[in-house]
């Protein structure tokens, strides 16, 4: 995907922005610019300045291999599935897990990953939970 | 006199045993994310706020803690840049240029030690600036109605990026999809829900700290992991200091060049969206100009890396100013700090001096005994810094993203947030990889809604006439202001870009 794709891409919401922010309903109070002015003078500035990448492309991004793109996707499954398991398996297991396996899609062996984890989600819940008392994910377990 | 007694207060905030230890952390936490190339001030800030948040800091306290992790990735930004020739922040760039020579010569010892006094130098004449320039802008602040404001914002995007950005139409675009994340939610003067989807999750629209924490934190996860087997290791063998201690001649060598780079960085931070990475590069340029008489800049000397770390440390301090006077802030890490302030409900400007003078003048005086902790932890600990440089990014990374979640799971317990968070933290991936800067969408998403605000209230007084922006002589002003910075770049922009192009390469 080149600038101008992305120019086209950009475009599109922009007016898509401007159609939902036209969709708003007017309650009887209002002032004299109403809530939908802002929204359409931000969608219209918006709408300029991607065409400005569509016709006037400057830069040529470098993109990652595929492979590197799945890894990415795989990673953002992972930080996903984290983010649901929080509140149900709690913060100790998630963490543990979650560390393991970002550890070791960046390079660690699976030992090394291992006690690394270990280290993070204890250390983390210690240092959070019990020192500063912060509120972490319970689960039902309740840790 | 007023001022001095207003600082002795402040003192009488800082010195409280949590806030001594929260500025020591900050400048702990501050140079390591300083050193650590790929993280930067906001990066460090960004990952900090909801967890002060969390903790129910008050917004001193919080203050102190944040503004010591700005203050201490200043300083530690040139440790990478000297010793292994890849600056840790942005704004260490320059650093590079004579630094890395002066480790090849085997004087990495004294380049950190010289450019940790220019650094303390730089930031105690920012924040002494500081102290006196920001009552000052107040009083100027006080005649602004919201047709100003409104004004004062507009120059705020117009102006990013400063003199060096080269493509406005991008900046334009990242500023508009910044706002346009902040209409997300129910309209404030009139209740009804606007872009929501009819999701009961957007109603209360989104929280820019979601928005900060995914482009800044969780995004530098996804860099790391197509980047990963990539990055050289090489380097690492500069990592060993010897000397530490520069001769007394040295030192006086540099005092003009700091003195100059000092007053320099701190007007740069001053202007509108300069920040420090623009207040480095003119100490270095300047200083070459007048200095470099036997062509040694470039090839290590003294002071080629004193003039560059006391301009980004004093434009770090230069760039509170706007900030806390104004709530205008010129750069990413001042935008970060202002949405920390605005989430304890405390908005910045005039109100803040006279509402909150605990919070203004409590940050002053902690700053000043930050630099203190500062030159210490970076002049004779400097070794701790280059040790924790060895941390390899598998390691790195996974914490960074795990206390992102834990900062922003302790806000609201939601996994909806979470999942916001990384669709934030991968559209801001693929901003970078197309060039688009993050900081004017943070910018947009916490300033969005004063900005609508402003105008409405603005056009409710004139009855809807849209000329009344531009009727009194401040707000033309600012208005002519916001059309220069915007179209000076255009003209000069390509001319700085590329010298800084040819400074890059020839290093």
């Amino acid at each position: 995907m080149n600038e101008r794709i992305f120019g086209v891409f950009s475009f599109i919401i922009a007016c898509g922005y401007i159609y939902v922010a036209s969709l708003t309903q007017l309650s009887f109070i209002s002032d004299p610019v109403g809530p939908k002015t802002f929204p359409y003078i931000v969608g219209s500035i918006f709408a300029i300045s991607s065409l400005f990448l569509i016709f006037k492309p400057e830069f040529d991004p470098k993109w990652p291999s595929l492979y590197k793109f799945l890894e990415i996707i795989f990673v953002t499954i992972i930080l996903i599935v984290y983010a649901y398991s929080l509140p149900v398996v709690g913060f100790v297991i998630s963490t543990l897990i979650a560390t393991f396996i970002l550890s070791w899609r960046l390079g660690a062996k699976t030992t090394e990953a291992f006690i690394f984890s270990v280290v993070v989600s204890f250390g983390i819940y210690f240092l959070f939970r019990t020192i500063l008392g912060l509120s972490l994910a319970k689960g039902i377990w309740g840790f | 006199m007023e001022t001095i007694n207003f600082l002795l207060d402040g003192f009488d905030v800082a010195f409280t045993v949590q806030n001594i230890t929260l500025a020591l952390i900050g400048c702990f936490l501050g140079t390591i994310f300083g050193a650590l190339p790929g993280l930067g001030p906001a990066n460090g800030v960004a990952i900090l706020i909801p967890i002060s948040f969390s903790l129910g800091l008050d917004a001193a306290s919080s203050m102190i803690l944040l503004a010591s992790v700005y203050y201490g990735a200043m300083y530690g930004g040139r440790i990478s840049s000297i010793l292994i020739n890849i600056p840790g922040d942005e704004p260490a760039l320059m650093t590079t240029l004579d630094g890395y020579p002066m480790t090849l010569k085997g004087r990495a010892g004294e380049a950190l030690t010289l450019t940790g006094i220019s650094s303390f130098f730089g930031a105690i004449v920012a924040t002494i600036g500081l102290m006196f320039l920001a009552p000052q802008l107040v009083k100027i602040a006080l005649l602004f109605g919201p047709a100003e404001y409104f004004a004062l914002f507009v120059m705020a995007f117009a102006t990013l990026g400063g003199v060096s950005s080269n493509n406005k139409a991008k900046t334009v675009l990242a500023s508009m999809l910044g706002l346009a994340v902040s209409t997300i939610g129910v309209d404030g003067q009139t209740g009804v829900p606007r872009l929501s989807f009819g999701n009961v999750h957007f109603y209360d629209g989104i929280d820019f700290l979601i928005v900060i924490v995914g482009m800044f934190a969780v995004s530098e996860i996804f860099i790391f992991i197509e980047n990963k087997n990539t990055k050289s290791t090489k380097n690492k063998k500069n990592l060993i200091i010897n000397k530490i201690l520069p001769k007394l001649s040295v030192i006086i060598k540099i005092i003009p060049t700091m003195i100059r780079s000092s007053f320099l960085g701190f007007f740069a931070g001053v202007l509108p969206g300069a920040g420090a990475s623009l207040g480095s590069f003119i100490a270095y340029t300047i200083e070459k100009k007048i200095s470099n008489k036997n062509d040694t800049f470039g090839k290590g000397d003294e002071r080629g890396v004193a003039a560059p770390e006391a301009g980004n440390n004093a434009a770090a301090g230069g760039a509170l100013v706007p900030m806390l006077s104004l709530g205008v802030p010129g750069s990413g890490t001042t935008a970060v700090l202002l949405a920390m302030l605005m989430t304890m409900n405390i908005t910045p400007g005039p109100l803040l001096f006279k509402n909150n003078p605990d919070v203004v003048w409590g940050l002053i005086a902690a700053l000043f005994f930050a630099n203190f902790i500062l030159l210490i932890l970076n002049i004779p600990m400097v070794k701790i810094f280059t040790k924790i440089l060895l941390l390899p990014p598998k390691f790195l990374m996974p914490i960074v993203a795990m206390i992102s979640f834990v900062g922003i799971y302790g806000i609201s317990g939601s996994s909806f947030d979470l999942l916001l968070m990384i669709f934030f933290g991968l559209l801001g991936w693929l901003l970078r990889k197309l060039d688009i800067p993050l900081v004017p969408v943070i910018m947009g998403s916490i300033l969005g809604n004063l900005m609508e605000t402003n105008l409405r209230r603005a056009l409710t007084i004139s009855d809807g006439n849209w000329a009344y922006l531009f009727q009194s002589k401040v707000a033309i002003i600012i208005w002519i202001i916001t059309i220069v910075g915007f179209v000076l770049p255009l003209i000069i922009g390509k001319r700085i870009k590329s010298q800084i192009d040819k400074l890059k390469s020839k290093n």
